[in-house]
């Protein structure tokens, strides 16, 4: 039983660090770059992605002794896009104003690699609970990244976070910050500090 | 007329850089951009892909979904239709055109999940585009996305001798070049405008 609940939480934090969709394995970058330029768009963008790899993972993995090997990736194709529909209407219909900041995003979620990898790589080959858990820490793993970017692009790029005021008027924003260039010059020195990091703890060894 | 077109041409292709500003097609934009040969044969098969791709959902919009009122399939229908067109241009590459097959060959399956094609397509739609508009558009964008890495790829060849610190080699500071470019990019907005 304890072996059991080890088990699944080191499914659920692979996500989160040592295999971090961003940050480590440099996939479903698009929407990280493009909608990261405040806080709020982070976390619905993760949150969106996050659902969407959950069911996906959960019904790709409960069909698996159904899915004939050959034509795989259309299905998975098929319940991702079905999730991806169901996640940009209701964002329509209850987040109406977050819904039109992702813009074309939303429905993009489809073709995150993120989403088809973790489907083809583990819920395939494993069973539901296992998968739906995958998919949790998969998808907090990127909100985490993604909002990360998201608080040092609103701060330096607005002088604000989730909207508040942090400096007063007086405050003379890095507006670069919030346009596409920002969100390059982020990640990229976001990884380098991770490297920097991980190649002391490997030194102290 | 011409003139309209041209604005689109030209907005599409430089200022709203499909990779640089819009942030479509990012993976293969760092996965593949490590040689210039390799880059242009992805920037050649994105082209050829891009333009079918396009046309042939503005007409699966507006003469299925738009009239059957179906357009809440658009997302399911658009990702169907571009990966099997995408499987039968191989096919049909590979049986008529081989030379043109090997040239391609390995980009084609990689573009089905290369959301620069998709993103094209939900955008000629957001824009209300005619259809004239849309070939245009998706011309455009293709030739964008060549011209972003193809010189991209020039500039990491450079990079592989340059004196890097220890942490930025590899993945950071080919983000930061990026950011560079996307800078120079977004230079071209003052004559066309920002149209995200």
């Amino acid at each position: 039983m304890l072996d059991r609940l080890r088990h699944y939480w080191k499914t659920f934090d692979n996500g989160i660090l040592r295999e971090n969709p961003i940050l480590r394995l440099m996939i479903g970058l698009c929407p990280t770059l493009a909608v990261s330029t405040s806080l709020i768009n982070s976390v619905g963008m993760g949150l969106a992605t996050t659902f969407v790899l959950v069911f996906s993972n959960l019904f790709v993995s409960l069909l698996r002794k159904f899915t004939p090997n050959g034509i795989r990736i259309p299905i998975f194709i098929v319940v991702v896009s079905t999730f991806v529909t169901l996640t940009d209407y209701m964002m329509l219909a209850y987040v109406p104003e977050l819904h039109k900041s992702l813009g074309v995003f939303v429905p993009l979620i489809v073709v995150n690699c993120i989403i088809l990898g973790r489907a083809e790589a583990f819920a395939y080959k494993n069973d539901a609970v296992l998968s739906t858990i995958d998919g949790l820490g998969m998808g907090l793993g990127f909100t985490l990244a993604i909002s990360t970017i998201g608080i040092i692009r609103e701060i330096l790029g607005n002088g604000t976070i989730l909207g508040y005021s942090l400096f007063g008027a007086s405050f003379n924003p890095a507006i670069i910050m919030i346009l596409p260039p920002g969100a390059f010059i982020t990640i990229g020195f976001l990884m380098a500090a991770l490297n920097a990091l991980t190649r002391k703890g490997e030194g102290g060894k | 007329m011409i003139y309209a077109l041209f604005l689109i041409f030209f907005s599409a292709m430089i200022a709203n850089n499909i990779l640089l500003v819009r942030f479509l097609g990012l993976c293969s934009f760092f996965g593949i951009s490590n040689k210039i040969e390799t880059s242009v044969s992805m920037g050649l098969a994105v082209l050829f892909v891009m333009d079918m791709a396009t046309v042939v959902s503005w007409l699966i919009y507006y003469y299925l979904l738009l009239p059957f009122d179906l357009v809440f399939l658009r997302t399911i229908v658009f990702i169907i239709v571009i990966a099997s067109l995408v499987q039968m241009v191989e096919m049909f590459l590979k049986k008529s055109f081989p030379f043109l097959y090997r040239a391609l060959g390995v980009y084609l399956p990689l573009i089905t999940t290369n959301c620069a094609i998709l993103g094209a397509s939900f955008l000629i739609i957001d824009f209300k585009y005619t259809l004239i508009e849309s070939l245009v558009f998706s011309t455009a964008v293709a030739l964008g996305y060549t011209l972003a890495i193809v010189m991209f790829a020039g500039m990491r060849q450079r990079l592989e001798n340059a004196p890097i610190p220890e942490s930025l080699k590899g993945y950071p500071i080919a983000f930061i070049l990026a950011g560079l470019m996307s800078l120079s990019f977004l230079g071209f907005v003052g004559m066309f405008g920002l149209h995200m």
